[in-house]
């Protein structure tokens, strides 16, 4: 088991993630390679979960695009992931808030965390 | 086995092996046993559990007792007793055929040893034989089964060697050697590495 994590750790990019959590705003920059060009798209929105244990580990990121939500899941390893950048804390009491997907608008608001 | 991000960020599957430090107990020559080979040895393994004629035998390599030998052909380099092989022996991205012990699956049925597809639907009057085997054969003639006709038995537990496994990566501090791709036999078991 030991020596599982010596290998896992060996792949590691290097990345710092800041620590987050559900309801916290962030923005993910994202590298993104289309043919030979390569180009860095930011992927702003609110950690709705977290989930998986070590090199599996990911979260969930959603945000209203005009009036479409859009959800994506990335992986904490992924070398493709630049860096995040903290925006926001939010205040939620849940560790995974799915009732956001019903809400839209004034409603679909988060109360900030002070620290 | 595990998963592990590459370089073009894809999620790779792999399998990481603890390969070594193994230690020469052994060199066959042509002139003493009629052909070439190098016995390596790996893993500790307690005196009071070793027999005193193995005792002598790891001594005479000037090493502790040693749980697994194997012999290995083909070496480049000329060894000699008590060398110590390692995972430098492995590159990054070349190609090795990995040997183990499959899991052993007990007492199993045609369809999980052969492959066998089963009987088919579950309506139409089908009671319970939807995984039997159906005939084994003809009547009167030829009034036997053939040999090697396949069927229910112990499954598993074979020698299984998978090959061309890509080196992902070697990691000389732990002695790992980390694979694309699953390898045979139960976590913690022995393998056999070939390049």
């Amino acid at each position: 088991m030991d020596l599982l994590k010596v290998a896992q750790e060996a792949f590691r990019t290097g990345t710092e993630i800041p620590s987050f959590g559900a309801g916290d705003s962030i923005s993910v920059h994202y590298r993104i390679v289309e043919g030979a060009k390569e180009r860095i798209q930011i992927f702003k929105g609110v950690v709705i979960q977290i989930k998986g244990e070590g090199v599996n580990k990911r979260f969930t990121v959603r945000k209203m695009s005009g009036n479409v939500g859009v959800e994506r899941i990335f992986p904490f390893n992924s070398p493709f992931i630049e860096k995040v950048e903290m925006n926001r804390r939010g205040k939620v009491r849940r560790a995974r808030i799915f009732y956001l997907r019903d809400l839209t608008g004034k409603s679909a608001r988060i109360k900030e965390r002070r620290m | 086995m595990t998963s592990v991000f590459g370089a073009d960020g894809k999620s790779y599957p792999c399998t990481v092996i603890e390969a070594g430090p193994c230690i020469v107990t052994q060199v066959k020559t042509l002139d003493n046993d009629g052909y070439e080979a190098v016995q390596l040895a790996f893993d500790d393994k307690k005196e009071k559990n070793t027999t005193k004629p193995m005792v002598g035998h790891f001594q005479k390599a000037g090493t502790e007792p040693k749980a697994k030998l194997v012999e290995f052909k083909g070496f480049e380099q000329a060894l000699n007793l008590g060398d110590v092989i390692s995972v430098d022996l492995f590159e990054e991205n070349s190609f090795v055929d990995i040997t183990g012990v499959s899991k052993g699956k007990g007492f199993q049925g045609v369809v999980t040893r052969h492959g066998f597809g089963g009987v088919g639907g579950q309506t139409h009057g089908q009671h319970n034989r939807g995984r039997a085997p159906g005939s084994v054969g003809a009547s009167s003639f030829p009034s036997r089964v053939f040999p090697g006709m396949r069927m229910a038995g112990r499954t598993g537990g074979d020698n299984v060697k998978v090959e061309n496994l890509r080196v992902l990566k070697v990691i000389p501090e732990n002695n790992l050697i980390v694979v694309k791709g699953s390898v045979p036999g139960a976590k913690g078991s022995y393998l056999i590495i070939e390049k």
